[in-house]
């Protein structure tokens, strides 16, 4: 084996774990820059919170190598448990203590950090210092969890699916969050089933699928990889006049063409062109639009381009 | 910066006391138990007598007697209840400023009666008892129901407030992945689970005091051994059922599953280890088992030592039950117990 790269904070190497009888991860490649926010996007059941758990030390690998901070869990699970900051998806912390005592409480843990106040300034939790965490909204939970995770001033953060079920305004606050923290140095592993999200906070991106990593890349190249810019989704016909799906086919800088609940989705190249082509199409078939959308390709497509299936299909 | 045993026996103890339920549980129910039974099971005093009579005039002399119960009737209605039974003795005025006492005297009740009212009848008329008398009652504590309900009472609830303490935090830590969250930091483990044997300490003070304090004082429940040796016993037994409590949390993901086997464990123990009753009343050949028990063992200590004022000395046997279960409760639910 060889040593990690001077620059990798996180290397994984040939990681497999089954649980019974379902394989989750299986023959993992991971390597994670310091200072770089690095994200596992994928579909449930992908093996992301998996891999999440045995890099924090909470689950034991099958077989395969993890490095961290250029330690291991074996013989170093002291010292690099100082070092860590770790967010799980859905921890409930206690919900009769109040925020500062659950703050305090974490802070205990470790040798060295900010203060107790400090962290849920940080986290702007100053108004709910003394509120009881069950109490507080969703977000302000999450923002909680996240004090707790830099509590111990980490250099390695891990973040499990941190905004999933939050509103938008809450996702906001958590990102402008997790990007100072990036801001200062640090370094992130990421999983997210929300694209936005790996696409704004994440510099590289492992899209993973039944326990592998399926594509590896900044989300620019990602998206750039499935040769498409722009997607175009639309609904026509009925059942009495249905719509002749191979003739889009024929189109000239049009892709690929799925059709999913009665809607109709082609990946394009020149939108200013396909567009035209398509509702010329259409009228020539004498079959009526009644909805047009269109969306620059995004990492859902990537992924739908890879594995035929939408993220958050179960 | 706080220490971590610190940080999370505080944390542990303000989570039990903000939970109204556990301190209703906890503090309340074995008060309001020990009052019940208390005053059902109190020694009365002795059974008043019911008598009849038909004249004011011996009616008026015989309720000087206050053990006797008298009642005024009609003649017709006077010898149909001494017929029945209702009354012991009916007393008639009789000849020359007499009485005459119609009793039955197989009946102890009727005999007493006789010597009661005839007492009565007697003083009124102006005897006067050529020596003086008085009465000194033997309701001795020490002896009564409630002295022997409150050691077991404690026994109880030392059991009850470690295993569902332990049982409910543990699993429920375990369940909202708390207990996950917390083995991700650098939290040295054994301060997790000696924190719910600290903070254990702590409220059993409170506990032991509450029920000590209201069985002295409410009840006059004698403390007759050594208070430093009850301590002792007190903080022995609820770190022997804390550790039973740990074994029964050491693996359960649900409340449910966890409070089935705390029943489990728990009801037996209620019913053969002597809390309402002597356990001496189950079959001989059930005696080694339930002597082994960690309930059983946990109240004979205590009632030998406060109604009998035993020494430690000789309490070893209990003493080596409850040191048992809580070494091989302990060792098993370190090697079984779940962090996840």
């Amino acid at each position: 084996m060889t040593a990690a790269a001077p620059g990798a904070a996180l290397q994984v190497r040939n990681l497999r774990k089954a649980y019974k009888d379902v394989l989750a991860v299986d023959g993992l490649e991971l390597e994670v820059q310091a200072g770089e926010c690095f994200g596992l996007l994928g579909p449930n059941g992908a093996g992301k919170t998996t891999t999440m758990e045995i890099c924090e030390g909470l689950v034991s690998a099958d077989f395969g190598e993890v490095e961290m901070l250029g330690m291991r869990w074996d013989s170093d699970a002291a010292q690099l448990r100082h070092r860590l900051g770790v967010q799980l998806q859905d921890t409930q912390l206690g919900e009769k203590l109040t925020v500062l005592e659950t703050v305090r409480l974490f802070r205990s843990f470790y040798r060295a950090g900010p203060t107790p106040a400090e962290v849920i300034a940080l986290v702007q939790l100053d108004e709910k210092r003394r509120s009881r965490v069950g109490n507080l909204s969703g977000g302000q939970k999450q923002r909680l969890a996240m004090a707790c995770a830099l509590v111990g001033d980490p250099d390695f953060l891990f973040l499990d699916e941190p905004t999933t079920g939050l509103d938008p305004q809450a996702r906001r606050q958590l990102w402008d969050l997790i990007e100072e923290f990036k801001a200062s140095g640090r370094t992130i592993l990421l999983t997210t089933h929300y694209m936005d999200e790996a696409e704004r906070l994440c510099d590289r991106i492992a899209i993973m699928d039944h326990g592998k990593v399926i594509a590896l890349g900044t989300p620019r190249e990602l998206i750039a990889s499935i040769g498409v810019e722009h997607v175009v989704e639309f609904s026509a016909g009925s059942a009495a006049k249905p719509l002749d799906i191979s003739a889009l086919r024929q189109i000239e800088c049009v892709r690929q063409v799925r059709c999913e609940n009665g809607s109709v989705q082609m990946q394009v190249t020149e939108l200013h062109r396909a567009v035209p082509a398509l509702l010329d199409e259409l009228s020539r078939q004498d079959v009526p639009l009644t909805e047009l959308r269109t969306h620059s390709a995004s990492l859902e497509d990537v992924f739908v381009t890879l594995t035929g299936r939408h993220l958050r299909d179960e | 910066m706080e220490h971590p045993l610190a940080q999370l026996t505080l944390v542990r103890f303000l989570e039990f006391i903000r939970e109204p339920e556990a301190l209703f549980w906890v503090f309340i129910f074995p008060i309001l138990l020990a009052a019940g039974l208390g005053i059902a099971f109190r020694n009365r005093p002795a059974d008043v007598l019911r008598i009849a009579t038909v004249t004011p005039q011996l009616a008026q002399s015989l309720r000087q007697e206050k053990l006797l119960d008298v009642a005024e009737l009609p003649a017709a209605a006077a010898e149909e209840a001494l017929r029945t039974g209702k009354v012991a003795l009916l007393a008639l005025p009789g000849a020359a400023g007499g009485v005459v006492y119609r009793y039955d005297s197989t009946n102890p009740e009727g005999r007493t009666a006789r010597m009661l009212a005839d007492r009565a009848v007697q003083r009124a008329a102006g005897r006067v008892d050529p020596v003086a008398s008085t009465d000194q009652l033997m309701l001795e504590p020490g002896s009564r129901y409630i002295d022997f309900l409150i050691p077991g009472l404690l026994g109880m609830n030392l059991m009850g407030s470690a295993i569902w303490g332990m049982g409910y935090a543990i699993v429920d830590a375990r369940r909202k992945k708390l207990m996950k969250r917390l083995v991700a930091t650098p939290m040295p483990r054994h301060y997790y689970l000696l924190s719910f044997l600290l903070s254990r300490l702590l409220l059993l003070v409170v506990e032991v005091g509450v029920l000590l304090g209201f069985g002295a004082l409410v009840f006059g429940v004698p403390l007759r051994g050594s208070l430093p040796d009850l301590v002792l016993l007190c903080v022995l037994g609820s770190l022997s059922f804390s550790a039973l409590g740990l074994l029964i949390a050491s693996r359960a993901r649900t409340i449910e599953a966890a409070s089935g086997l705390m029943n489990t464990v728990m009801m037996p123990l209620w019913i053969v280890s002597g809390v309402f009753f002597s356990a001496q009343r189950f079959p001989e050949f059930a005696q080694p088992v339930i002597k082994a028990l960690p309930l059983t063992a946990a109240i004979d200590a205590l009632r030998m030592n406060m109604l009998q004022g035993a020494s430690l000395a000789q309490l070893t046997p209990q003493m080596g039950v409850l040191a048992g279960w809580l070494i091989v409760c302990f060792g098993l639910a370190l090697k079984l117990f779940r962090w996840r």
